[in-house]
């Protein structure tokens, strides 16, 4: 599990998180939420041991995350940026066998072709393996991304804005995913900015505003008309389908 | 076919075509020798107990042209090794030792250790100076031209442009303090040529790209990884800075090697590794493998021209080699700005 804590980084000269706490435990779906530049994805990268923090610790399974080498953390935790360009056409297959890179030469390599071909089947990506992930389109770049995330089977598993490019069936479906993930006790954490797919999803929601943790916990707890209206400045209504809560802007 | 196999084929193939282009290079020239001289001579070289043939094609063979071979064929592989390694750490297609001035770098530092007539290295101070100014250059091309871990066609581009001409200039200013005998030496560089390669030379340039090449080799796996990006590479445990390090002084030894005894021969590190990736697709092992076997191809074919296109003249390799090449990085050029953006 990753603890964070007290967490504030400075980029630019300018502060980006503000003294943010905040654990992500194995079996749990943790969504980051809020607004364009409210740090989400910031926090993401020190949660991944990606950009140090100047005050505050980040310690990932008890140890300062700074202590593993690269090669450590990636057999830890598996990141997925918003970066899905590939320089050289690799096939869609070589592109996800790579998620295996962290585990070459160890006994875990011996499931690779396996571990691959479910990665894939998961992401719904197994019908163009053999293509070039040059040639795909936006979507299906994401979701080779994801599966390359995937086959790297690490017990903490980074997302951030996973659904951006997606449409509404893949959506869900990578949610789903993230969910049978946490479900098998690994810890999730997820950038979105689809407050009621985290709502639908996650098993606690962190909303951000302005490099500050507003509030964490329950979807329901979290996601108030009031307090949503406030930090997205657009007047919200809260309602509840099934039990979840939706969020759906007020328009006139 | 899944692509190892047909980079295997591929490397045979041109293998097969690397050993008639060195048997047509030892049997062609203005000396005509016959293929039972050429064995004869190997043969003897090897110790094997023969009757002595002619002295005077036996010299030319084991004094001039074999010497001259090999190096073509080392010089070859070093520079589409090195292109190689560029593309990868720049993430970019173009990066070419020669069009971002790698080349250049190194001739000016020859051209120093010439003009000056520097000896602090002894036989070997000339490649010391090619490496130095290979490596300055590749270091200010790196740091410069490189932002989020992908380099930007225009911005490569344009660096190559500044660091070309500064070395242009640096090495003009060497020509302008040179002595009439070093002018001409360093003259004969700009061009590239083949000519003139004698064995402690062949031994160097054979010392350091097999190594340097091996050490390169050895990264094929990172090289894949960081197709994804500076961040997707680090996330998948690569160290990227140690990585970079290691491709920057890499290339400056195999650029440094290749200009400090041949010249500056461009657009070899480009042509090939293009053509292979197309043939073969652009995983690393294979890409290195078949791109030193296509650079040894390519330049030994060029050298055979550059010897026999014009009977009683040894045009510079480099001049050939540019004239071949330009118009390829034009033709790459064009359809990745009709792209917009694809890095294919």
């Amino acid at each position: 599990m990753i603890r964070g804590s007290a967490i504030t980084l400075r980029r630019g000269g300018r502060s980006v998180l503000e003294g943010i706490d905040l654990d992500l435990v194995g079996g749990e779906v943790l969504a980051l939420v809020g607004p364009n530049g409210a740090g989400k994805s910031s926090l993401l990268g020190v949660l991944a041991g990606e950009f140090v923090p100047e005050v505050g610790v980040v310690e990932l399974d008890g140890r300062p995350i700074g202590s593993y080498s690269n090669a450590e953390l990636a057999r830890r935790r598996a990141v997925l940026t918003q970066e899905y360009t590939v320089t050289f056409p690799f096939l869609v297959r070589e592109i996800v066998a790579m998620g295996r890179a962290p585990w070459a030469r160890r006994p875990e390599a011996d499931g690779d072709d396996e571990i691959i071909e479910a990665s894939m089947a998961e992401t719904d990506v197994a019908r163009f393996a053999l293509r070039r992930t040059t040639e795909l389109s936006g979507g299906e770049r994401a979701r080779v991304a994801l599966a390359r995330v995937l086959a790297q089977r690490t017990s903490i598993v980074l997302l951030d804005e996973p659904t951006a490019a997606l449409d509404l069936g893949h959506q869900e479906q990578v949610m789903l995913l993230a969910r049978r993930l946490a479900d098998g006790g690994r810890a999730v954490g997820v950038v979105l900015h689809d407050l009621s797919l985290a709502a639908a999803y996650a098993d606690r929601i962190a909303l951000l505003h302005e490099g500050r943790l507003i509030a964490i916990g329950a979807p329901a707890e979290v996601l108030t008309a009031e307090r949503v209206g406030a930090v997205y400045e657009t007047p919200v209504r809260v309602v509840e389908i099934d039990g979840v809560p939706v969020v759906v802007p007020i328009r006139h | 076919m899944t692509r190892s196999r047909s980079a295997a084929i591929v490397v045979v193939a041109m293998a097969v075509l690397l050993l008639g282009a060195v048997l047509a290079s030892a049997l062609l020239g203005q000396l005509p020798v016959t293929p039972a001289e050429v064995g004869q001579t190997i043969l003897r070289a090897l110790g094997v107990p023969l009757p002595a043939g002619d002295p005077v094609i036996e010299g030319a063979l084991q004094v001039v042209r074999f010497p001259r071979i090999l190096l073509t064929l080392l010089v070859g592989a070093a520079l589409a090794v090195a292109g190689v390694a560029m593309q990868a750490v720049f993430g970019n297609p173009l990066a070419e030792p020669g069009v971002v001035g790698i080349s250049a770098g190194a001739a000016f530092g020859a051209g120093i250790a010439i003009a000056l007539g520097l000896s602090g290295f002894g036989i070997w101070t000339t490649a010391v100076f090619a490496f130095l100014g290979a490596l300055g250059a590749a270091a200010v091309v790196y740091l410069v031209a490189r932002s989020q871990g992908r380099t930007e066609v225009v911005t490569l581009l344009l660096t190559g442009i500044a660091v070309n001409a500064f070395a242009g200039a640096g090495l003009a200013l060497m020509l302008f303090l040179a002595d009439s005998g070093s002018r001409e030496q360093i003259v004969f560089w700009q061009l590239g040529s083949m000519s003139g390669s004698r064995w402690p030379e062949v031994g160097i340039v054979a010392a350091i790209t097999v190594i340097t090449g091996i050490g390169l080799l050895l990264q094929h796996r990172r090289y894949d990884l960081l197709a994804l990006g500076e961040r997707g590479a680090r996330h998948l445990g690569v160290d990227v800075e140690r990585l970079r390090v290691v491709t920057i002084v890499g290339v400056a030894l195999l650029t440094g090697a290749a200009v400090a005894f041949c010249g500056i021969i461009s657009f070899v590190g480009l042509v090939v590794p293009h053509l292979i990736r197309m043939m073969i697709g652009p995983g690393h092992r294979g890409l290195i493998l078949a791109s030193a076997v296509g650079g040894a191809l390519l330049l030994t074919v060029a050298d055979l021209l550059a010897r026999t296109l014009v009977t009683g003249a040894d045009l510079p390799i480099g001049m050939l080699t540019s004239l071949v090449g330009g118009p390829f990085f034009f033709w790459l050029l064009y359809r990745q700005r009709r792209r917009s953006g694809g890095w294919a």
